[in-house]
């Protein structure tokens, strides 16, 4: 029985890797890697929820289905086509939920990964692929690459033309907001401090991938590093007084709901004037969570956040149309309200 | 050193460390500042604006939430190592701190508010702890030590698997972060509400314990002994139990898990003033109570990041117990 198992599998790398030259060309990821791919490919397996949430944007028919199944709270702002994909598990480093067996019987053609570049992703992807002989990408996940990353994988998987709409749909938003940045003078800037967790003293150091929005958008992120690329931090309520942050952006709702009546956040500038703004989370997060394609949205909300008089446009407007071309979906009146004002955002 | 001089030492050591720590803060207030504020408030008065929130809503709050932490562990832990007759058992040694990581967490999974996340942990250790015990009961009717222990560490070891099935499941970008640093232990997010209701509940749990002390010392002769002498050795042995598992509920339930307090504090109280149980708990409460304070200054001061308390206690509390040791030696006392 195991020995039937172990020979099925041999065979399949087998089978992988003498089709894979028959029909191949190569192209370089982010990291540099060379790798094989097959002409045409219709099933990709996501290494995380980045990497989903940007193949979901570009071609939707080629997911296998998600790294978590979506909520009932998100499926109305999905595709129906995508809505009821099963969950698959994660590969990416943080404790993999995915076994290598069940990657090769569901038999993609490529697994991709979108983030950090580090050597950990690396020597993954070149493990993952020799044992399994699926070709395995990485493309990189900084938000300023968001165009470059669109147009890599729209490369991959032949759906040019729509990775070419995206990219210059991403580039306009980095443009808007760099036009709207030349109007705002650098000591009007806000002092942005972003809350996470239940109690709002989880945050993003300078640097981080949590954060990059917030320093993309002209904030100043006033949790600075103890290392240079930032990450994940815990801080304390003392601590963010002595920030004195004049806006707090979170991504949890019920910090969101409750901070404003809560009297040992007064002293915090930005509680003081009422500037605490919820990230909408609906599909993807705004801001954050995972940190992809989504965010580019998020880039354009903050945007009219903080600065309402400078920011050109209608936010629902704009929001309505980055659904239509990204996600492909309209959202109806209500359900942009829920999307939008849902916690005071 | 003589008795009575230990204990003046003790307390006064915790009085300064207070005081040290309601000083220091990455939210500057001189010191004289600090004095003026207090006496103020004392007096009845009112300080207004950031100062008065700082130190009246945030620092002192921790301050006393580090003390009432540092001195319930110790107590708990001094009171288990003379119940298991052993100096190497931590008030963790029946899952408590396990289960109610796992209540803790389970509410973060589920996205609960905080004061009903602090709720399940605390349900969560009580919960742990009454089906060990259930369990050790049903095994080998309640008398033996040894299968109380193995029912601990078994019932422990399956709250533990379900904490990691959970860590699993959770969403990684969101969820993971808030329950590996709830799991690493804080008091970052501690309000005055949440140590009120924890020092009753601690107080509760510590009166027994303290009514108790004689008897407790007596358990850690044997239990024959101990029967010899007229204590009820199977009441007691539950009684101790359920106000250790309820303190150290209380605690974990605000702080998260923080280890090695439990441990290691009753062992330096027993290198300063023997034994003794009677000794040992006031000994181990001053003690317990002093060293979270510190520790936990360090925790919000020393980085503008908080640095998890449970990786403090062991960086800290290892090498002051390794000279304790090595002086205990010195002079015999062991």
């Amino acid at each position: 029985m195991r020995l039937r198992r172990f020979a099925g599998i041999a065979c399949a790398i087998a089978g992988c890797l003498a089709l894979a030259p028959a029909s191949a060309r190569s192209v370089v990821d982010s990291a540099g890697r060379t790798v094989d791919i097959p002409e045409n490919i219709a099933k990709v397996f996501t290494a995380g929820p980045p990497a989903s949430t940007l193949l979901y944007a570009l071609a939707p028919r080629d997911m296998m289905g998600w790294v978590r199944a979506p909520r009932p709270e998100e499926k109305p702002y999905l595709m129906p086509a995508v809505r009821e994909l099963p969950t698959l598990g994660r590969l990416t480093g943080r404790g993999d939920t995915l076994n290598l067996e069940q990657l090769l019987a569901d038999k993609p053609d490529i697994i991709v990964d979108f983030g950090t570049i580090a050597d950990t992703y690396k020597s993954l992807a070149d493990r993952v692929q020799a044992q399994t002989g699926i070709p395995y990408l990485l493309i990189d996940g900084r938000f300023q690459n968001t165009p470059a990353a669109i147009r890599l994988l729209a490369d991959i998987l032949g759906v040019k033309e729509r990775g070419e709409a995206l990219a210059r749909e991403a580039e306009q938003t980095f443009a808007d907001v760099d036009g709207v940045l030349a109007k705002v003078p650098m000591d009007a800037r806000p002092r942005v401090y972003m809350a996470r967790g239940p109690e709002g003293l989880e945050s993003g150091s300078r640097g981080s991938i949590n954060t990059e929005i917030i320093e993309r958008v002209g904030g100043v992120n006033v949790v600075e590093g103890l290392r240079e690329k930032g990450g994940l931090v815990k801080t304390s309520l003392e601590q963010v007084i002595a920030w004195a942050p004049d806006t707090i952006v979170t991504l949890d709702k019920g910090f969101a709901r409750g901070v404003a009546a809560k009297a040992e956040w007064k002293p915090v500038p930005a509680v003081a004037s009422n500037r605490v703004f919820f990230a909408p989370e609906l599909p993807f997060g705004f801001v954050d969570s995972p940190p992809s394609v989504n965010r580019l949205i998020g880039l354009t909300w903050l945007s009219h956040k903080l600065y309402p008089t400078q920011s050109p446009g209608d936010l629902r407007t704009q929001v309505r149309a980055f659904f239509h071309l990204f996600y492909q979906v309209d959202p109806n009146d209500d359900e942009l309200g829920r999307l939008l004002d849902g916690a005071g955002g | 050193m003589n008795l009575p001089r230990t204990f003046v030492l003790l307390a006064a050591l915790l009085i300064a460390v207070a005081i040290v720590a309601a000083g220091v803060g990455p939210y500057r207030i001189p010191p004289l500042e600090v004095v003026r504020a207090v006496w103020q408030r004392a007096s009845g008065g009112d300080v207004p604006g950031a100062v008065g929130t700082v130190l009246f809503n945030i620092r002192l709050p921790r301050v006393l939430a580090a003390a009432v932490v540092g001195a319930a562990l110790s107590a708990a832990g001094a009171a288990y190592q003379s119940l298991f007759r052993n100096p190497l058992v931590s008030p963790d040694i029946l899952g408590v701190s396990t289960g109610a990581g796992l209540g803790a967490v389970v509410g973060i999974l589920f996205g609960l508010p905080v004061a009903l996340i602090q709720l399940l942990g605390f349900a969560g250790g009580l919960t742990t702890v009454f089906i060990v015990a259930a369990l050790a009961r049903t095994l080998r009717g309640g008398g033996d030590i040894l299968v109380l222990v193995l029912a601990g560490i078994v019932v422990g070891a399956l709250a533990g698997a379900a904490i990691s099935l959970v860590k699993v499941l959770a969403d990684p970008y969101d969820q993971l972060p808030a329950i590996t640093f709830w799991l690493l232990g804080s008091l970052a997010g501690v309000k005055s509400s949440d140590v009120a209701v924890t020092t009753l509940i601690v107080l509760a749990g510590l009166a027994p314990i303290i009514l108790f002390r004689w008897r407790i010392g007596v358990l850690s002769l044997g239990d024959d002994e101990a029967r010899a002498l007229g204590v009820e050795v199977r009441r007691l042995r539950g009684l101790v139990i359920a106000a250790a598992t309820l303190i150290t509920s209380a605690v974990v339930a605000i702080s998260g898990v923080i280890g090695w307090v439990g441990l290691m504090v009753p062992l330096m109280a027993r290198l300063l003033v023997g034994p003794r149980f009677d000794r040992l708990l006031p000994a181990s409460i001053l003690l317990g109570a002093g060293f979270m304070i510190a520790v936990d200054t360090l925790a919000r001061s020393a980085a503008k990041i908080e640095i998890p308390l449970g990786v403090l206690t062991a960086v800290i509390g290892g090498p002051v117990f390794v000279w304790l040791l090595a002086r205990g030696r010195d002079r015999g006392v062991r």
